[in-house]
């Protein structure tokens, strides 16, 4: 997935470009209006991260414009405000979503999963390792022809491990990377949803190993 | 809003009253003068008579033989008949002697010769007036001075006044009353502007700050306009408090999820449970101070609007759906499912910004305490009263704090790791108490907790 960030506090930005291109995506950052309507100009994004107050005027302003040029990228705004007037504001003037700062990364990316799903079709998700087909935006596995609609936590654990395939995960670093810090994940949890993930892939070529001591890995025989 | 305004008398009745004040003073001066004026022209009338009867008395004087002879013409007392019969009496004297008549009519001191003098006098109770003349003959022992007082009682002539005077009062009364009336008229007339323009200001909703455009007469103006004057201040004060009010949460949230933002990626890379604990427990920080934060504004919004409520017809099936499509992505976090179940037609007559806010803490709690992989029910029931209710699969309330969750800052023992700011079900409590209704917490039979707002 192609985003761009726009937003004016720069170590805000460069964090959370940082954790987003952790999980697989490439980020564009603006850090005025005028260079998001120059990136979004000569660029197809899958997903806008806006801030409402920048340094050459409000980020609102930049919304209306882009739904006005017809542009249906989807948009989620990153506002210090929670006033509930404002949200209606924004939802109106065609903000996909919002979500108040400071923000759970677990939390933003929830919102843009549930917003590219929303405005599915332009954005490509599906990967394809041998027999095996991954949807992470719909949520859909295909194993040996098989569609199996998978829970979100699965969704989520399946999509990190493709992403890194090969790579070796802690329990610890799943909880981490997956869940919010007051979600009480406990790491038994993590081996329940590895359990039920290795029965879906059941019959293909995928397979996520335990090392003993050390984590999970997903590999692909070929 | 009248209840701290100190009311000093009434414009309109102190217009009413000096204006009828003033034609009741306008009356009586119209009365007086009139009737003045009417004594006048009545006693010049009967002086005119008088005069013309004293003359000729008077001249018929001559001498013969030595001697005064006057003679009185049938017309002289002819022409002194009146309706009321008045009675006429006459002296003649020659110099200081009287010739004929009655004695006690003297001649006064100031007549000059071929002159007329007019005076009244009492002559016992009788009102009289008196014209007097005299006349100086020319005979062979040198000038004789001869004058004649001509007397006639005056009841005649107070019997026109007193009917001039009755219909003189007459047209005093109806002078005065007609100006009453219009008195009363135009103080109703203007002291119903100004309570049109009170109605179109008090009609305005709490919101409303802008200048009153409907026109008003000139003496009002000025009042208008320092009305408009003060308005348009303290809107520009609100809008002010409002941008730094957003300016501030900007320049604090900003840095804190800068923070946040750090720590969560440095907690990626750190295996030293001692480091992870202090990087959970600066996350746990943050997120408890903003969530305070925006509760602590929420909560005083709730308070304010409370006492303003900003009513419409409110349906509560489309509120809440946007609400649960709002927070799906959090409920999908953990795999819960949030089920709606509502009884049509669920309006109701509130405030739509208060309401959301209210069941918002209400979802996004059962989310925050409800277990992963369970349901979420929320249901809109029309009996017995309208109502809301979600209910969770979690652990429940702990029965012995049921009573007290709903106060300010009391968060329950089951609450575990999670935050909260303790405000979530006041706000949703005062929000209901404002709608006239109430917030109830229970525990279901078959396990999970159940809140429902009843209106």
């Amino acid at each position: 997935m192609k985003y761009l960030l726009v937003e004016d506090n720069l170590e805000l930005a460069e964090a959370v470009a940082s954790r987003i291109r952790l999980d697989g995506h490439t980020v564009d950052h603006a850090a005025k209006i005028a260079d998001a309507i120059a990136f979004v100009d000569t660029s197809e994004y899958d997903l806008i991260l806006l801030d409402i107050m920048l340094p050459d005027g409000d980020g609102r302003h930049f919304l209306k414009q882009h739904r006005a040029r017809k542009n249906f990228t989807p948009v989620i705004v990153l506002t210090a405000r929670s006033q509930v007037s404002d949200r209606i504001g924004l939802l109106d003037l065609g903000a996909d979503d919002y979500l108040t700062k400071p923000f759970d990364h677990a939390e933003l990316q929830a919102r843009c999963r549930a917003v590219l799903r929303r405005n599915a079709g332009s954005a490509q998700s599906l990967q394809i390792i041998g027999e095996v087909e991954f949807d992470a935006v719909s949520g859909h596995l295909r194993v040996n022809g098989n569609t199996i609609n998978l829970r979100n936590r699965e969704l989520r654990l399946l999509e990190l491990l493709i992403a890194n395939k090969g790579k070796i995960f802690s329990k610890q670093k799943l909880v981490d990377r997956l869940f919010s810090y007051d979600d009480d994940v406990s790491e038994n949890a993590i081996e329940v949803y590895i359990g039920r993930l290795r029965k879906h892939l059941e019959g293909s070529e995928v397979r996520i190993v335990t090392l003993r001591g050390l984590g999970y890995r997903l590999d692909h025989d070929s | 809003m009248t209840a701290n305004v100190i009311v000093s008398g009434s414009l309109r009745n102190r217009l009413a009253i000096i204006l009828t004040g003033g034609a009741a003073l306008l009356a009586l001066v119209l009365y007086l003068v009139v009737r003045a004026l009417a004594a006048q022209v009545a006693q010049q009338g009967q002086d005119n008579i008088l005069s013309a009867s004293m003359s000729s008395v008077l001249d018929t004087a001559v001498i013969r033989d030595g001697r005064v002879m006057l003679d009185f013409p049938y017309s002289s007392f002819s022409m002194l008949n009146t309706q009321a019969d008045d009675r006429v009496f006459y002296a003649i004297y020659e110099g200081e002697t009287l010739l004929s008549g009655y004695d006690w009519l003297v001649v006064p001191d100031d007549l000059a010769p071929e002159n007329t003098v007019f005076e009244t006098t009492t002559i016992n109770g009788d009102q009289l007036r008196v014209a007097t003349g005299s006349r100086v003959l020319i005979g062979s022992d040198g000038p004789r001075n001869v004058s004649v007082s001509i007397a006639q009682t005056q009841d005649a002539l107070s019997n026109t006044l007193n009917g001039i005077s009755r219909n003189v009062a007459f047209l005093g009364l109806g002078f005065f009353l007609m100006s009453s009336a219009l008195a009363i008229w135009a103080a109703s007339t203007t002291s119903g502007q100004m309570r049109r323009l009170t109605t179109s200001v008090t009609r305005r909703g709490p919101q409303d700050l802008s200048p009153v455009t409907k026109a008003v007469p000139s003496e009002m103006a000025p009042l208008v306009g320092s009305l408009n004057t003060f308005m348009s201040r303290l809107d520009h004060t609100l809008t002010q408090s409002e941008d730094f009010i957003a300016e501030a949460a900007h320049r604090i949230r900003t840095p804190l999820a800068t923070v946040r933002s750090h720590a969560e990626a440095t907690l990626q890379r750190v295996d030293r449970e001692d480091n992870r604990k202090s990087l959970q427990a600066m996350v746990r920080a943050i997120d408890e101070s903003s969530r305070t934060a925006g509760q602590l504004l929420d909560h005083a919004m709730v308070t304010f609007r409370a006492e303003n409520l900003e009513m419409s017809q409110v349906d509560l099936a489309d509120l809440l759906q946007e609400l649960v499509l709002g927070m799906t992505p959090v409920a999908e976090m953990k795999d819960i499912t949030i089920t709606m179940k509502v009884e049509s037609p669920a309006t109701l007559l509130g405030d739509a910004i208060l309401l959301q806010n209210a069941l918002r803490n209400l979802i996004d709690n059962a989310l925050k305490y409800a277990p992963a992989e369970t349901s979420l029910l929320v249901e809109v029931s029309r009996s017995p009263t309208l109502s809301v209710s979600v209910y969770d699969e979690g652990q429940g309330f702990a029965p012995d704090e049921i009573e007290t969750l709903s106060g300010r800052f009391v968060r329950g023992k089951n609450m575990g790791n999670k935050v909260g700011s303790g405000l979530g079900l006041t706000i949703a409590q005062e929000v209901a108490v404002a709608h006239g209704g109430k917030l109830t917490l229970s525990n279901r039979p078959e396990g999970g907790a159940c809140v429902t707002l009843f209106f």
